[in-house]
Parts: C-alpha cells; sequence; structure tokens
C-alpha cells in the first residue's frame, strides 16, 4: 500500500473560517421537484462543500458550510434553488487563498 | 442614511478597488461596498498577479504589497495516469524588476491593496451586501443594502460584484449563466517549509514557480490544475466546467483529492499540511458570454462583466485594467455632468479596443471548441505520452520502427485524418 491518503470533506471544511448566520441563504423552492422530477440529484455530488444532502425524503441544505460559489444556482436542473449571499459580514471568511 | 456619493462602487475585488483607487485618487467622492468581514474574505483565485495591470494602479507596488514569490518559471504538465509530458520556461529576467508576475494570497492582498484606495481617499463600507440596484426612470441612481435604512445613492454605480454577477443579471444585462460557461474550482492551501519549497521545485531564495496541468488532472475532463508555490504554502487546485463535472458525476472534492495523489503531483506535496479549502467559480464563457457593460448609470467590470482569459489563466489583470477604464468613463461623465449609457459607453468603447478586448475576442471560441471536442484531453494527451514513452525507451527496437509504430497506434487512416483535422481546428481557436 502507497501512502495515498484521502482527505475526507469534513476534513476539509474543517479548515474553513465560518461565521454563519442564523437564517439561510439558500432556498431549495419546491421540495416536491426534488422529491419526485430529479432522480440524480446532481447538486448533491457536484457542491463543492457538500452543503446539499439528500434525506431520503428531503433536501437537507447545510447552509452553514457553504462557500458561496453559486454552482448549485447554475446547476439545478430544475432552477430550483432560491440564492442569495448571506448577510453583511457572515458566511465564509476566507483567511488565505 | 439616504447620503449620495458620487461613485459606488460594488465588490472589493481587483477591479473594484482598482476603480476606487483612480476616482479617489482624481478627487471623486467614491463609496467602496464589500459584503465580507474584509476585502478578500470572499475572493479566491489561483494565485497569479501579473505585474504590469497592478502596476499600471500603484507604480512599484512590490516594493510594499503583501506578496509571495515572483514567478521565474512557468510549468505545463500534459498528463496521463502515470506519466506527464512537461514544457516550461524559466528566466533570470522575471526574477528582477520589473517583474512579470507574482504569486499572491488573496485575503491578504486584497486587504492591502483595499487599503491603498482608502488612502486615496475611497470610503471603504465591509460586511454589507447590496441587495439591488435602485433604478428611477430607466437610470440607476443608487443601491439598497442589507443595512436599515440602508438605500445608498450615487450618480454612477460601478458592479463589481464577481462572477455571480447577481445585480448586472437583476438589470438584464445578462440572463442566468449556463453550467456550461462557468468552471469551478477548488484548491488548497498547503503549507510547507520554505527550504523544502525551494529545493522541490529548483527555486532560490524570493523566485517562485507555477506549474499548470492539463489532462488526467481533471480526470480527461475539460479543465486544468495548478500548482503555485507561496513563501511556505503552496496552491493546489483543479477545476473544470460545470457541465462538465455534472455530465461525469464529479465531485469537485473529489477530483482536488486524485491531482494530490497523482504520482506527478504527489512528492511535490509531501509532508505538507492542508491548512485551507476553498471553492470559487470562475466565468469561462468568454466574449460570447460578456453581458451589456455599460448602462444609464451603471458599469460592470471584472468576473461580473466575464473578462477572464481561460486559455491563458489571465483574470485579476483584466479585472483592474477594467476597473481603470470605467473609473475613465466615469471621470469623462462627471466632467459632462452626463451619466447617460451614450457617455458611459466610453468605457465599453476603451475595453474592447484595448488587450483585454482583444484577447476576450481571440479566444471566444476556444472553450467551447475544447468542450464540444473532448478528445484532445480524452485522447490526444494519453497518446501523446505514450508516444514519448515508447521513443524514449531503449529497447533494441530501431527509431524507425518506433516512430513507425507510433503512427501505427494513431489508428485507422480516417482516425489520423481526424487528428489532423482536429490539430488544424485547435489551432483555427486559438490563432
Amino acid at each position: 500500500m502507497s501512502e495515498k491518503k484521502c482527505q475526507t470533506i469534513e476534513e476539509k471544511q474543517y479548515l474553513v473560517r465560518f461565521n454563519a448566520d442564523t437564517k439561510s441563504h439558500l432556498t431549495v423552492m419546491d421540495a416536491d421537484i426534488c422529491l419526485n422530477h430529479c432522480p440524480d440529484k446532481i447538486c448533491t455530488i457536484f457542491c463543492p462543500a457538500e452543503v446539499y444532502k439528500w434525506e431520503e425524503i428531503r433536501m437537507h441544505v447545510g447552509y452553514e458550510g457553504c462557500h458561496e460559489c453559486g454552482s448549485c444556482r447554475i446547476g439545478c436542473p430544475h432552477q430550483n434553488i432560491k440564492w442569495e449571499y448571506p448577510k453583511g459580514g457572515h458566511g465564509i471568511v476566507f483567511r488565505l487563498g | 442614511m439616504s447620503e449620495k456619493f458620487d461613485c459606488i462602487v460594488v465588490g472589493a475585488g481587483p477591479a473594484g478597488i482598482s476603480c476606487a483607487y483612480e476616482l479617489a485618487k482624481a478627487g471623486v467622492n467614491v463609496l467602496l461596498i464589500e459584503r465580507g468581514e474584509y476585502p478578500g474574505s470572499k475572493n479566491v483565485m489561483g494565485g497569479v498577479l501579473y505585474r504590469k495591470m497592478m502596476e499600471d494602479v500603484i507604480p512599484e507596488f512590490w516594493k510594499e504589497a503583501p506578496l509571495e514569490r515572483p514567478v521565474v518559471e512557468q510549468r505545463f504538465m500534459m498528463m496521463d495516469k502515470e506519466s506527464a509530458i512537461t514544457v516550461g520556461y524559466k528566466g533570470m529576467e522575471w526574477g528582477q524588476e520589473p517583474y512579470n508576475n507574482f504569486t499572491v494570497l488573496r485575503a491578504k492582498f486584497d486587504q492591502w491593496f483595499a487599503g491603498k484606495a482608502v488612502e486615496q481617499g475611497a470610503l471603504l463600507v465591509n460586511e454589507t451586501v447590496v441587495l439591488e440596484c435602485i433604478v428611477e426612470d430607466g437610470k440607476v441612481v443608487g443601491v439598497r443594502t442589507d443595512r436599515p435604512d440602508g438605500d445608498l445613492y450615487a450618480d454612477v454605480v460601478v458592479l463589481a460584484d464577481g462572477v455571480n454577477s447577481l445585480l448586472a443579471k437583476s438589470l438584464g444585462f445578462h440572463k442566468e449563466f449556463r453550467p456550461d460557461e462557468v468552471a469551478l474550482a477548488t484548491m488548497e492551501i498547503i503549507k510547507l517549509d520554505k527550504k523544502t519549497i525551494e529545493d522541490r521545485f529548483n527555486l532560490e531564495e524570493n523566485q517562485g514557480t507555477t506549474i499548470e496541468l492539463f489532462g488526467d488532472a481533471t480526470k480527461g475532463i475539460l479543465g486544468t490544475g495548478f500548482l503555485y508555490t507561496n513563501k511556505d504554502t503552496l496552491s493546489l487546485g483543479v477545476g473544470s466546467l460545470l457541465s462538465g463535472l455534472i455530465k461525469h458525476k464529479i465531485k469537485p472534492y473529489e477530483l482536488l483529492e486524485y491531482v494530490k495523489n497523482h504520482p506527478m503531483i504527489r512528492p511535490y506535496i509531501a509532508g505538507g499540511e492542508p491548512v485551507e479549502y476553498l471553492a470559487h467559480m470562475i466565468p469561462e464563457g468568454g466574449y460570447k458570454s460578456m453581458p451589456k457593460v455599460a448602462g444609464n448609470g451603471v458599469l460592470v467590470v471584472g468576473d461580473a462583466a466575464q473578462l477572464v482569459n481561460a486559455i491563458h489563466r489571465e483574470g485579476s489583470n483584466l479585472a483592474m485594467k477594467s476597473g481603470q477604464f470605467a473609473a475613465e468613463a466615469v471621470l469623462l461623465a462627471k466632467e459632462r455632468e452626463d451619466y447617460s449609457e451614450a457617455t458611459l459607453n466610453h468605457y465599453k468603447t476603451r475595453l474592447m479596443s484595448s488587450f483585454v478586448g482583444q484577447d476576450m475576442k481571440k479566444y471566444k471560441d476556444s472553450t467551447h471548441h475544447f468542450d464540444k471536442f473532448p478528445q484532445y484531453f480524452e485522447k490526444y494527451i494519453p497518446m501523446a505520452n505514450k508516444a514519448m514513452s515508447q521513443m524514449f525507451t531503449v529497447d533494441g527496437t530501431s527509431k524507425w520502427d518506433k516512430q513507425k509504430k507510433i503512427w501505427r497506434d494513431v489508428g485507422t487512416a480516417g482516425e489520423k485524418l481526424k487528428l489532423a483535422r482536429d490539430a488544424y481546428r485547435a489551432w483555427k481557436v486559438m490563432k
């Protein structure tokens, strides 16, 4: 076995500073679309922070760990995500890059 | 706080700060609004800052700006699974004044840059989101912020709100971007001892290297990776069109892990400790995706105007130039006391006749081309790797026989013709 080791998304997210708002800036507009019309649930794949997690019958939106990149708004095949910026001063705080 | 400014700039990135700096320097009453805790706290790039366009704003900035390393070597790796063809250029002229480009960490750099604009007299307000432009009689007259009583007025508003460009969209200047018009990039800052970085990258003190990664870095889908040297960290990232991630159902952070564990990359970062993980979008639609950039009382600059040259990994320099041109147009409008689209369109004219517009036009079809024809990344890069391997492996076969085999391996006559046609097409979209 080589020294290959993979870091999980949880480990990556742990490296980032967040100043989460109490209210989500991401909203799934129609829950029925996710449940009945979106077999791929592709947002759970391409979101770089794994904000979207499918929980049996509903989409869990972990907005607290959002990088505010905007991919979900553009990549949702049903344009079913209302995307706003978190309140001023809230959300992700990059310290370096 | 229903105050009135000469100009409001939304977003403290390279475009917005450049614009605010120039205006403040000219004595204009300018407000710079940033939604993050500080300028740079929401801003991400791989890390190459081009000297020329920065110097056009602040001469000899390298004497005081928080930079990482002047880049003396640029390498390009065409990667297969366990091999790579590398080309590059290293030149000592890049290691001395006036330099060519530098690696930077944006959270530090943007704070410093915004501070310089403040020194010139710009008013910087952090932690404030602009929700929408205030439009009266078909003219932008101010912005609505998320502060209590947060309406602010100005003669002209400059939208430097970044790749998502929500404000220009709400004005109808562009439609929502498609997944093939944006790239999603993830990167890590990896802490590594300064001396180790210099040894591994064959550098002396205050010298840096950039390596661009093509091919297997993105598992053959359209995109690139990059590995840049900072003072005592490395920036390693990978980006690909959002449409590619969707089509191939790839998790971006798994792609990043794949690159980190690639045998061509692993030795560079061995023993390093990841200290930050970042994700950001890059506008890659090019010229054809550019929005309307000037309207009545409003201008659009930087990423918000899709100003990125993806082929040459340039963006912050285009942003700075656009910010400067926008400032120029604002000054002209102020002089004429006319902030109509007709006057502000001076910005568009200047932008499109400069290298910014020229390069946007030159590469208008390139991303689309490589997206439409995946064989370049999927097939030709591995093919070239195999050819190099065969040519340089000494096994008693004559070089003529090797060449014949390589040519045979390209495939049938039809496939050879296709290769020739693809080579011509690639040249055509890049020329």
